[in-house]
């Protein structure tokens, strides 16, 4: 096999450019919302004692459940020795660094007291699986650096043992972290929309799946100032059926999720809510989630039958999975929310805190900005390391065809 | 060639022990927090008690809500007129059985559980129980990361959305964190009961007895051990501390 060669960027579009003003721009609009919510309190939010995790929640959790999955690349390329994912190893590794510290600096902003952050790092409560999160983030950054060093470090790359070593530790890692992630609502037993061990798979399955359509995009936008077809015919035909594999298992997931509360008498009520009766969480589970995020994107894909449709579906069907993504993170985490705790079963409740009623809630534009401004930090760290460092394969004789149009 | 090490070795140590002295003095401010923060509440308290609060419903008239004013005006939590963000440590919920048609008021707000899920998953241990059972915000470590209200199943939190004014000095509040009810924390260390209690027997039903559940000869002990009075969401096994009669 030839001697694979990694490049950076080095040719620069206009178009480049402008995407590049524009992730700064909205990362700039992204601190001015933080600030500004720090300074007057999330009352300029459209939060509240009733919903409690906003749309700012939505934006960190995806972005952190898109991380790990981002990792998928690298880790089929090592872990189970597929040498045809080696040349995207790096990509992957470098975007699950960046789509985990943009989910973060979310997460962190929209904290109360964001400046009280090194309390958090060196006041431990090891029983809250938040405090287990906080070693599992900051370990998955450093675990996966160290993997990204084994793969693009000259002496160190040349051990082929090092880098599956570390390839394992990752991939290990990064099961561990999104179960983590999973189970901050797998484990709020109060809540009848979560309480559920499944919401661990469930989150491993969609951070599959959000991770991949992250690389797609990626590695689509990189294209034309690599020179090269970067989404070869060979991977573009393993991309379509891992997105559609991934996309068919969180189907299984929620399913089965959805089901499981269905059957079970005392959860029904948030079910129907969901499903049925919720208003704007069931046009999201519906037309976001299933038709946009799931079966249209899945019909794309197996429609595309030749290498030029392939490549031509798979950024279209990325883009619409990511927004079913972000569609089941509003479902899962306002939705949840929304439907009334139940103190008092069979009782109607009432009370000047609103017990018993469904929970409004309307983002407010600095939580919209706030949620953006990190996607933005995610993507404009991948835009400057890519034109900083060799992350991308450099083309291969087969593959010199010119980008298409 | 071998000059070079020599030369960078004093250097790198300064730097080192630069750097090491900087995060000292960013660790400095957390570990003065945690010195005295949560220690300091609990070394007052007694493990060998158990602070509790049975209420009797057939003695808390629709309407009144003289716990809650007097809640209110201890603790300076008065709100901005705005529902759905002000703080609410007590608060009455009216109940209608959709079956008899009957209806009654319950008085909610934190139950002190013997196993709180808000401890359980506070990240940095802001949320914590006294040896004595009183569930507490330690408003010094507290990050505003809501967890707590997501986990509470009796909705007891509140989170304080905006800047606050007028605090009382025995209740602090600050915009950012969680808040809810301490029983009254500052008055029972000063050996007087909560003012909800003081109040609804002052001027109200009579309908909230307070007292030691680990003291077999207290009131309380004898009433919950006569009536077993409910508790609830009793089936998640938090073991609250408050318990409702004629439910």
């Amino acid at each position: 096999m030839a001697k694979l060669r990694f490049q950076r960027l080095e040719r620069s579009s206009p178009a480049s450019w402008a995407m590049i003003g524009l992730q700064v721009l909205l990362l700039a609009l992204g601190l001015a919302a933080a600030l500004y919510m720090e300074e007057h309190g999330h009352a300029v939010s459209g939060m509240s004692n009733q919903i409690v995790w906003g749309l700012p929640h939505v934006f960190a959790v995806f972005l952190i459940v898109a991380a790990s999955g981002a990792l998928n690349v690298a880790s089929i390329s090592s872990v189970f020795d597929r040498p045809a994912y080696k040349p995207y190893a790096r990509l992957s590794g470098l975007l699950a660094i960046a789509l985990l510290v943009g989910g973060l600096a979310v997460l962190v902003l929209d904290l109360g007291r964001p400046e009280r952050l090194l309390v958090a790092m060196t006041t431990y409560n090891f029983k809250s699986i938040f405090a287990w999160n906080i070693y599992l983030y900051s370990g998955f950054v450093l675990i996966v650096g160290a993997y990204l060093f084994a793969m693009m470090d000259r002496r160190a790359s040349q051990s082929t043992r090092l880098g599956k070593t570390m390839g394992w530790i990752a991939f290990g890692w990064r099961l561990v972290l999104t179960t983590g992630t999973g189970s901050i609502f797998g484990f709020l037993a109060a809540r009848e929309a979560y309480d559920a061990a499944i919401m661990a798979p469930l989150f491993i399955a969609a951070s599959f799946l959000y991770g991949l359509a992250f690389m797609v995009l990626v590695l689509a936008a990189a294209n034309r100032d690599a020179g090269h077809e970067l989404l070869t015919a060979d991977i573009g035909k393993s991309f379509r059926f891992l997105l559609s594999i991934f996309a068919l298992s969180l189907l299984y997931f929620t399913v089965v999720h959805h089901l499981t509360k269905l059957y079970a008498g005392g959860h029904r009520g948030v079910e129907i809510f969901l499903l049925r009766d919720g208003g704007i969480y069931t046009l999201l589970f519906w037309l976001g989630q299933i038709a946009c995020g799931t079966l249209l994107p899945l019909g794309l894909l197996a429609a595309a039958r030749d290498p030029a449709a392939v490549r031509r579906a798979l950024p279209r069907a990325s883009l619409l999975f990511l927004i079913g993504g972000l569609a089941q993170m509003y479902v899962v985490i306002v939705g949840g929310q929304a439907y009334p705790l139940k103190l008092f079963p069979g009782f109607e409740a009432s009370s000047s805190f609103f017990d018993g009623v469904v929970a409004s809630y309307h983002p407010s534009l600095p939580e919209w900005l706030l949620g953006i401004g990190g996607m933005a930090l995610a993507l404009l760290q991948v835009s400057l390391a890519l034109r900083l460092m060799p992350f991308l394969p450099e083309a291969r004789t087969a593959d010199r065809s010119p980008v298409a149009a | 060639m071998s000059t070079e090490p020599q030369q960078a070795l004093p250097d790198r140590r300064t730097m080192l022990r630069g750097l090491g002295g900087a995060f000292a003095t960013l660790l400095a401010p957390g570990v003065t927090l945690y010195a005295f923060g949560a220690n300091d509440a609990q070394a007052q308290a007694s493990p060998k008690v158990r602070w509790a609060l049975l209420i009797d419903l057939g003695k808390c008239p629709a309407g009144c809500d003289l716990c809650v004013t007097a809640c209110r005006e201890e603790n300076g939590w008065q709100g901005n007129g705005r529902a759905e963000t002000d703080a609410q440590w007590i608060r009455k919920v009216r109940l209608r059985d959709a079956r008899t048609g009957q209806d009654r008021e319950v008085p909610v707000m934190c139950q002190h559980c013997d196993k709180p899920a808000c401890v359980d998953v506070c990240p940095t241990g802001a949320s914590f129980k006294r040896p004595d059972g009183i569930v507490l915000v330690d408003k010094h470590i507290c990050i505003g990361c809501r967890f707590c209200m997501m986990a509470c199943p009796y909705k007891a939190r509140s989170f304080v959305h905006e800047p606050v004014t007028d605090q009382k000095p025995w209740a602090p509040r600050g915009k950012g964190t969680v808040e809810g009810c301490t029983l009254c924390v500052h008055r029972l260390d000063a050996g007087r009961p909560p003012a909800c209690v003081e109040t609804c027997a002052a001027k109200g039903g009579g309908a909230m007895l307070f007292g030691d559940l680990n003291d077999p000869g207290s009131e309380i002990a004898k009433a919950v051990a006569r009536h077993a009075p409910a508790q609830i969401r009793s089936d998640l096994g938090l073991e609250p501390a408050v318990r409702y009669r004629n439910l």
